[in-house]
């Protein structure tokens, strides 16, 4: 019994890790569907988005480790905090300005190109991305805080305590996270299908000629679609950020999503979600169950294992478009 | 009204004046010449590879001529992209049906009205105020279509599983929904069994008579373009090789020979 309320517990736990596998996995979907641009980069925007965030927050003056090299100065911030409301906006509208960019940039010149072409250039775009965002806020490992609850939710351990006499240890930030989650998925769903642009975005992500003969504009749907991307990427940046301190290996996080990806379906926004929730619970059970047995830190490898079963016997992952060739 | 004024005022739609269109080295079209006259059906035939889809993808902006001219309602048409041309209420059908799969019949149909809403992203996320009103007005128009195409009962249905002739009614529909001033059908028939295609037929002839639509039509299928069209222009090897009234073009000497791949 005890057992399997652990095992229930650490479940939960893997639950949580997958909603943040989700999210970043729905970056990816949201930019495939509607370009057919697999974006490299969507890694480093979290990273990105989490950088921007906490040097505005912290009056960290933007390249000032340059400036100081430059002109001999000896700046060192602002002096001053920003409030968080206001942080998170400019955040958010930074985002905005990057899609912008990178349509205004790269895209535009890049239509019609062979998709490894574009795939290429959102390789560029990261690497550009990451050290821009150093060079702009400095390199050291920053700690964010927004206000986000943390550490082990009381109320949960004691109501678990009552009903299995074993207290189920949950980081409140986890739950956050999730209802965050949830709701954006949410919001995103109502607007896909609800509204004019919304309609406009899935009739681009089915076929680009069809949407441009009834008047939509691929590179307005582009800018729309990356803006969305930054948005995600700006919440599971928070996310990721509170939880393990904004550093370059924020934009690892993505490589977790390549197995989601490959379970899910690279064009299935359902597959991201139901790939991320079972990467998460999987490799967190696996390694409670096997991992001792084989030596632990089955965590490292587990998902790519799982992908890699998934493209021998289901290719297009479990929600994916069957790929069928036209001979 | 307005369409009478117009009318009244002019009665070429679209006239298209020696449009020269090269791909590198191979030239697709070459100094064709020749009009659409207000509320015609005209189509335009040819041998396969003669040019006929590349002359369609010409009109609605896929490509752009090198050389020529394209006069639209009495303007010559400046270099415009194709979502700009859908926005002068030109509007097509494809070949190899271009539906939006993953949608419904009923919203296919409404992304035929995009041109005429107008309403900004930050009213569409409240889903408020113009937004709305815009959605239930143009939704309006669609229900209209979707009686006049007689697909009531499938307007909830997900286009890819329907059969191929409503597929291709729909797109049709989808067209009609942007209340075009000038409609292309690329092969509307392709690949339809008989039935299918004299209702398709049937369908053609009444956008035209009942809603006065001017429609530029390719087809294969002679028989069907000989019964449809008040006038056919034939294109073979990019080149026009004759334009007149059905009867006249089917006894052209040059016709003839371009069916039956004479040499020149």
């Amino acid at each position: 019994m005890q057992t399997l309320l652990f095992a229930l517990e650490v479940s939960i736990n893997g639950f949580m890790t997958g909603i943040l596998y989700a999210l970043v996995a729905l970056g990816f979907v949201l930019i495939f569907k509607a370009s057919g641009v697999f974006n490299y980069a969507q890694g480093v925007m979290v990273l990105f988005a989490a950088l921007t965030l906490v040097g505005l927050q912290q009056g960290i003056v933007p390249f000032e480790h340059l400036i100081n090299n430059l002109l001999g100065t000896s700046i060192h911030g602002f002096g001053w905090n920003m409030p968080t409301l206001l942080a998170l906006l400019l955040t958010l509208l930074s985002m905005l300005l990057l899609a912008w960019l990178v349509e205004r940039l790269i895209l535009k010149h890049l239509v019609n190109q062979n998709p490894v072409i574009l795939f290429m250039a959102t390789i560029g775009l990261a690497y550009f991305l990451e050290g821009f965002g150093d060079l702009m806020w400095g390199a050291d490992v920053k700690k964010l805080d927004i206000g986000i609850p943390v550490g082990i939710s009381d109320t949960v351990e004691q109501a678990t305590h009552e009903w299995f006499g074993y207290g189920f240890f949950i980081d409140r930030l986890d739950i956050t996270a999730s209802i965050v989650a949830a709701l954006l998925v949410i919001g995103l769903t109502i607007f896909s299908q609800f509204s004019k642009t919304g309609r406009a975005l899935r009739a681009v992500a089915d076929d680009h000629q069809a949407a441009l003969s009834v008047g939509i504009s691929l590179r307005r749907i582009w800018v729309i679609v990356w803006s969305i991307a930054g948005l995600v990427a700006l919440i599971a940046g928070i996310f990721w950020g509170t939880k393990s301190g904004v550093q370059f290996s924020l934009s690892l996080v993505a490589l977790k999503a390549l197995p989601v990806l490959m379970l899910g379906g690279l064009t299935s926004i359902p597959g991201a979600i139901v790939g991320g929730l079972l990467i998460g619970v999987g490799e967190k059970l696996f390694d409670f169950m096997i991992g001792s047995m084989i030596g632990g830190a089955t965590e490292n490898w587990f998902a790519y294992v799982v992908a890699l079963v998934f493209l021998l016997f289901r290719p297009q992952g479990l929600f994916g478009e069957k790929i069928i060739e036209r001979v | 009204m307005e369409q009478v004024e117009l009318a009244n005022k002019n009665d070429i739609v679209m006239d298209i004046v020696n449009v020269t269109l090269r791909f590198g080295g191979v030239k697709a079209l070459s100094h064709v010449s020749f009009n659409i006259k207000r509320g015609e059906i005209r189509a335009i035939i040819g041998p396969n590879g003669a040019g006929k889809s590349s002359m369609l993808n010409v009109i609605n902006g896929f490509y752009t001529p090198q050389e020529g001219e394209i006069w639209f309602e009495g303007k010559r048409r400046p270099r415009l992209k194709p979502h700009q041309i859908a926005y002068q209420r030109i509007a097509r059908t494809f070949q190899n049906i271009a539906l939006f799969e993953g949608m419904t019949v009923l919203d296919n149909m409404m992304t035929g009205r995009m041109i005429y809403m107008k309403s900004g992203l930050l009213s569409q996320l409240a889903w408020w105020g113009k937004a709305e009103r815009e959605e239930t007005e143009n939704r309006l128009v669609v229900e209209k279509i979707i009686d006049f195409l007689e697909i009531q009962a499938i307007r909830k249905t997900p286009v890819g599983v329907l059969p191929y002739g409503l597929q291709k009614r729909v797109e049709l529909g989808r067209a009609l929904a942007a209340e075009p001033l000038l409609l292309l059908l690329d092969e509307p028939m392709a690949g339809m069994n008989n039935e299918e295609k004299e209702d398709m037929c049937r369908f053609i002839l009444d956008v035209n008579e009942e809603l006065g639509t001017t429609i530029a039509l390719i087809e294969h299928d002679m028989g069907v373009v000989m019964d449809l069209a008040d006038r056919v222009v034939v294109i073979d090897h990019g080149e026009k090789i004759a334009d007149g009234q059905p009867d006249e073009v089917r006894n052209d000497q040059n016709v003839i020979d371009a069916y039956l791949g004479v040499s020149h």
